[in-house]
């Protein structure tokens, strides 16, 4: 860990972010680990928006503004260019949304995984395009509201799997991190930061205005979505080696979804189907944990 | 050094010299050859760069504009679909200032689908903020190239060097390559204003409200109103230093002539050519090359076109229900100022149909004829259809 204080770069200029936003949380924290040689380029989203307008800007350190779908690309351009003048370790941090990073720039994503680009990716994912006011990505969850899809016409689809994507690229580090639980986010951004190589944080990002939830809950909801394995930890290395980084209590998912408005149109047997889809995630993730035969994640099985 | 090339080698041998620092680029024909020698000099160490190999165009500008924010000098190539997938990118470098170069070999745009050549791909991106050039021979590709660097980050605006792709992408010429001493004493390394740095850190091309945007744009129309100047003493240093000349519109013939074509890429060969043999005949006729259009050369050609005389604008692009590009920039320069000389459009040469010798006298025959009086777009080389 670093003595990087954040605070004491936001003394005149505060971001711009909604009460109980996760991104902004986990922004801190993470830029409190990666200490002051860092550099951020985030493209279009909440994050981009929130940090300030021009002439202000709520970073600590530089930050890059790139389109919506230049993010991955961009990140490896300022790689090669600090490279060029020996400044090898100082750090580049993609910052993106789930928009961003399942959708638009899954293409740069992908390229800059295999190409294996020495940058940290870090998605904060609020589950939908929250920053053009509530439109489903494919991080949506199955049954979830947003105004794209509407009462009656709920997401039909599960949220893609972007970890077991990224993972069978065979880059160095995949993490997934969650607000509520820092000291893992910590120790999950210190060890990606002293790795080489492409390096993926998956975060969840609590979102009140998106979630319609009261933004004091938005801690509780992380903390829900880890203990019912909505959102499990876990963390994966050069693409094979899965470890759970916390043993959840594996609460019922009701508990998690009826703190949040974007799920109270569920009918009884669509939440049954959320608990069943929960569980047989999560078993497969302990089944990877165990299997110490299976050199890359395969997504068939 | 002396040596026979092709106009992609051109480009290549050029970037080299330059000593780019970072490129990115995709495969596309008839760019693909550039992407593969650069691949091979920076792979050998010939040229220390280095060359991201991203899986899109709209990739490839986005990995320069991350670079290029960090201070280095960048590099892309590409052609027809590859940079109309740039677009995005093409206003985000012009609008975060950074002097990005990007050789266009220029390739008509689908549907439907071909590799051949026509300017159009390039004239859409007019509206981008980047200056463009376009060459006609494999020297000038060579020394544009290299003056686009220096031109470019002078005014911190990026630039897109033009040309023909096959006729010119692909044709061998003797081009005489300059020494890597002189032209590190004619192009430095690049010194940012700004750039990524931890040690100073800042917030680039972030949000604005409507208070601050249009200060912006009239930023980056005030810095292309004084690029005629910069690109004019650069070529002119170049000029002295290596003894060859470029200027933003070439003329031919014109003080004495009664018809003037005006076109630019590898036409200009053709045109001149027939210039020349008819001029043995006793025509009266001449030819203007245009080599920039973004700066547009105003005063030149304004100084130049005269009420009296025919002139004919050949364009290789097609801005459909419209005309041609270089036409409608010509008429509305003329309208603009007052100029009462008249202009002919015609369109000839798509998608790599050949422009013939006996083309270009069948225009300056219509021309004679009064083409340039009538409002007809005149096509040129149309089959039976």
């Amino acid at each position: 860990m670093t003595d990087f204080d954040y605070f004491k770069y936001h003394e005149s200029c505060g971001h711009a972010a909604c009460p109980g936003c996760g991104e902004k949380i986990l922004l801190r924290h993470i830029l409190e680990t990666l200490g002051p040689d860092t550099v951020i380029v985030a493209p279009a989203g909440c994050a981009a928006v929130t940090d300030g307008i021009f002439p202000h800007t709520a970073s600590p350190v530089p930050f890059l503004h790139v389109p919506f779908g230049a993010t991955s690309s961009a990140a490896a351009g300022v790689r090669a260019g600090f490279d060029m003048q020996g400044k090898e370790k100082t750090t580049v941090l993609a910052w993106a949304g789930d928009g961003a990073t399942f959708d638009i720039g899954m293409g740069a994503l992908s390229a800059a995984a295999e190409r294996n680009e020495n940058i940290l990716y870090v998605c904060y994912d609020n589950e939908a395009y929250m920053n053009t006011g509530i439109q489903r990505s494919s991080a949506t969850p199955f049954g979830s509201w947003t105004t794209t899809t509407p009462k009656g016409h709920l997401k039909k689809e599960p949220k893609k799997n972007i970890d077991f994507i990224l993972a069978s690229h065979g880059i160095p580090y995949i993490a997934t991190c969650s607000p509520a639980f820092i000291d893992d986010l910590k120790r999950k951004a210190e060890k990606a930061k002293n790795l080489n190589g492409f390096r993926f944080l998956h975060v969840f990002s609590p979102c009140p205005p998106g979630w319609k939830s009261d933004p004091k809950d938005s801690i509780t909801i992380a903390r829900l979505a880890v203990e019912t394995n909505i959102f499990p930890l876990f963390e994966i290395e050069n693409g094979s080696k899965l470890r759970l980084t916390y043993k959840s209590q594996g609460l019922p998912v009701s508990e998690y979804l009826q703190l949040q408005g974007r799920f109270s149109y569920l009918k009884d047997n669509e939440k049954e189907k959320i608990q069943s889809d929960t569980d047989s995630l999560y078993k497969s993730l302990i089944d990877r944990e165990s299997s110490k035969t299976r050199s890359k994640i395969v997504l068939e099985d | 050094m002396k040596a026979v090339i092709s106009g992609n080698d051109a480009v290549s041998r050029a970037v080299k010299l330059s000593r780019v620092q970072v490129i990115s680029a995709y495969p596309i024909t008839p760019q693909t050859t550039i992407s593969e020698k650069l691949s091979e000099i920076c792979g050998s160490g010939e040229l220390d760069a280095k060359f991201v190999k991203v899986e899109s165009e709209h990739s490839a500008m986005a990995t320069l504009i991350g670079a290029s924010s960090t201070g280095v000098r960048t590099f892309t190539a590409t052609s027809a679909q590859g940079l109309a997938l740039m677009h995005e990118l093409l206003f985000w470098a012009s609008g975060a200032r950074l002097p990005i170069v990007l050789v266009d070999v220029n390739r008509a745009m689908a549907a439907p689908w071909t590799i051949w050549c026509d300017q159009t791909d390039s004239l859409a991106q007019r509206d981008t903020g980047f200056l463009q050039f376009y060459c006609w021979s494999n020297q000038e590709i060579l020394d544009t190239t290299i003056c686009a660097f220096k031109i470019a980050e002078a005014l911190a605006l990026p630039c897109m060097v033009c040309f023909d792709g096959f006729f010119i992408s692909h044709t061998h010429e003797v081009v005489d390559i300059p020494d890597q001493t002189e032209i590190d004493e004619f192009l430095p390394p690049r010194k940012a204003v700004t750039k990524l740095d931890p040690a100073d850190p800042r917030t680039f091309s972030g949000g604005t409200l409507p208070d601050n945007f249009m200060e912006f744009r009239y930023k980056l129309q005030k810095t292309f109103e004084r690029a005629g100047q910069v690109i004019d003493d650069t070529f002119g240093e170049f000029e002295k230093r290596f003894g060859r000349s470029y200027k933003n519109i070439e003329t031919y013939f014109i003080d004495d002539a009664e018809a003037v074509l005006l076109a630019s890429g590898s036409a200009a060969s053709t045109v001149y050519h027939t210039v020349r043999k008819r001029r043995d005949s006793g025509d009266k006729i001449g030819f203007i090359k245009l080599r920039q259009f973004r700066p547009f050369p105003e005063t030149e050609l304004l100084s130049m076109l005269k009420p009296g005389v025919a002139y004919g604008v050949l364009d290789r692009n097609l801005s459909p229900g419209t005309g041609g590009v270089f036409t409608q920039e010509i008429r509305a320069l003329l309208n603009r100022n007052g100029n009462p000389a008249r202009i002919g459009e015609f369109i000839a040469g798509l998608g790599g149909r050949d422009i013939t010798t006996a083309n270009v006298e069948r225009i300056f025959a219509m021309l004679k004829d009064g083409a340039a009086e009538d409002s007809e777009i005149h096509w040129i080389g149309l089959k039976e259809h």
